[in-house]
């Protein structure tokens, strides 16, 4: 066992962990992250998706090892206050059905977001294309991305 | 799914010590950068590594820089990186074009280019822009350095030249010297992520030179010299390119797998060429689609 360090969701947090840990599995079960989802486990459908450093990274192939002093967000901590605004608008155009991808989904769609606030539609499809949803067809979940971007808009 | 096998674990933050790490640990030991590639097979037991040695410690492997001509892609430079890079996008716009077709952001973000060619699957997207722009891989060893042409890099099917106790340092691009375009065109089943069922790079210089290259229809990436002797010297016609086309199935030994058949992947390969060559060549003059338009 290694005694590793990292920022989660703006707290420092420890965890003993084994070399072959991974740290999805860290994450859920010994630090209580449960928006994370485990599916393929092969880096394909973005279910696992955190932002590591403020980038999106599939932590189902991310040894728990490697996050050592590093920095960590998951929905948890997005939504630590309150929803954010591109929650909000998930909310807004029913963008969940069985809901299993959506964590996944708001962390791709945030990282796009911080990087590009005016995505274009093509732009938002390249951003969540490594992220699968099964139920929705997409279209709702692609509209509230967008739809973020015409509520701040609004606002200004 | 857990990981089963165990192994240990080491982040060195020199070079000499990664070097130190693999003669001692001769054929037991597997390099981490990115991952994407390495902990699946681990996962899947297809590697069991003994050690583990993850190199993101050395700082200077995240090198990205351009001087004299000469682009430096250290082996800690990821897909995002390159697609980020001004400098990439200008004087290397299908290494550029090619790198947005890997994967998808979340494992761009992650994936390294020397990742993917030490990985040296036949469908790597990366395998083309290496082969026409003629880059050179330093790869270090306990004798020193040694630099490998891209073009004598893939030996099989994951099997590339470099030694066991050998490691990627960094891999060099080459400024063309005349002007040129350049175009990637990738076959997935849809937009979104997926492996190449075909890939084909060309670079197009001024004075009608061509290079081409294919990955994903042959145990390794290679350069389609037949059809490059042809072009090579004349302008571009719409009877050069079909002369060019009859050429394709000599080329190429595509297999029929679960992504598609054989047939399929010659019959698009050819749709491929006409449109990505015609492309490369508009590009020269800045003209024609821009860069990451989808060709097909």
């Amino acid at each position: 066992m290694k005694k590793i360090s990292f920022i989660l969701n703006g707290e420092k947090r420890n965890a003993y962990v084994e070399p072959n840990d991974l740290l999805v599995d860290v994450l859920r079960e010994k630090l209580g992250m449960h928006s994370i989802k485990y599916a393929c486990g092969r880096g394909d459908c973005g279910a696992c998706t955190v932002l590591l450093n403020g980038k999106g990274v599939r932590s189902c192939i991310i040894l728990a090892i490697e996050a050592d002093g590093q920095e960590i967000l998951t929905v948890e901590g997005l939504s630590k206050d309150k929803l954010t605004s591109l929650q909000e608008s998930f909310i807004d155009q029913g963008s969940f059905q069985c809901g299993f991808c959506a964590p996944g989904m708001i962390m791709s769609a945030t990282e796009l977001l911080n990087k590009n606030p005016n995505p274009t539609e093509e732009e938002v499809k390249e951003g969540l294309s490594g992220n699968l949803c099964r139920c929705t067809g997409y279209t709702p979940i692609i509209k509230a991305v967008l739809d973020v971007n015409e509520k701040d808009v609004d606002k200004k | 799914m857990a990981i089963v096998h165990e192994f240990e674990y080491f982040k060195p933050e020199r070079i000499e010590d990664v070097i130190k790490l693999l003669l001692e640990y001769k054929g037991k030991a597997s390099l981490l950068a990115g991952g994407t590639d390495l902990v699946v097979r681990i996962k899947d037991e297809i590697e069991s590594p003994a050690v583990v040695i993850d190199i993101k410690g050395i700082k200077e492997l995240k090198k990205l820089e351009f001087k004299e001509g000469k682009l430096h892609i250290g082996a800690l430079v990821t897909f995002a990186d390159l697609i980020d890079s001004d400098v990439v996008k200008e004087q290397f716009p299908l290494l550029w074009e090619s790198s947005k077709t890997v994967a998808s952001v979340g494992i761009r973000n992650r994936a390294t280019l020397a990742g993917n060619i030490c990985s040296g699957v036949p469908s790597l997207d990366s395998g083309p822009a290496l082969l026409v722009y003629e880059a050179d891989i330093v790869v270090r060893g306990a004798e020193g350095e040694r630099v490998i042409p891209a073009l004598n890099w893939f030996l099989g099917p994951r099997r590339t030249a470099l030694k066991e106790e050998e490691f990627v340092r960094e891999i060099v691009f080459s400024l063309p010297v005349k002007k040129h375009g350049g175009s990637y065109v990738k076959l997935g089943r849809y937009k979104g992520e997926d492996l190449a069922q075909v890939g084909l790079g060309i670079l197009a210089l001024e004075g009608d030179e061509y290079r081409l290259a294919f990955c994903a229809v042959g145990p390794v990436p290679g350069r389609a010299k037949k059809i490059e002797a042809l072009l090579n010297g004349k302008p571009l016609t719409d009877s050069l390119i079909e002369t060019a086309k009859s050429l394709v199935s000599e080329e190429i030994s595509p297999i029929t797998d679960v992504r598609a058949t054989k047939e399929y992947r010659i019959h698009i390969a050819k749709i491929m060429l006409e449109r990505g060559i015609k492309a490369a060549v508009e590009r020269v003059d800045g003209k024609g689609p821009a860069y990451g338009e989808r060709l097909i």
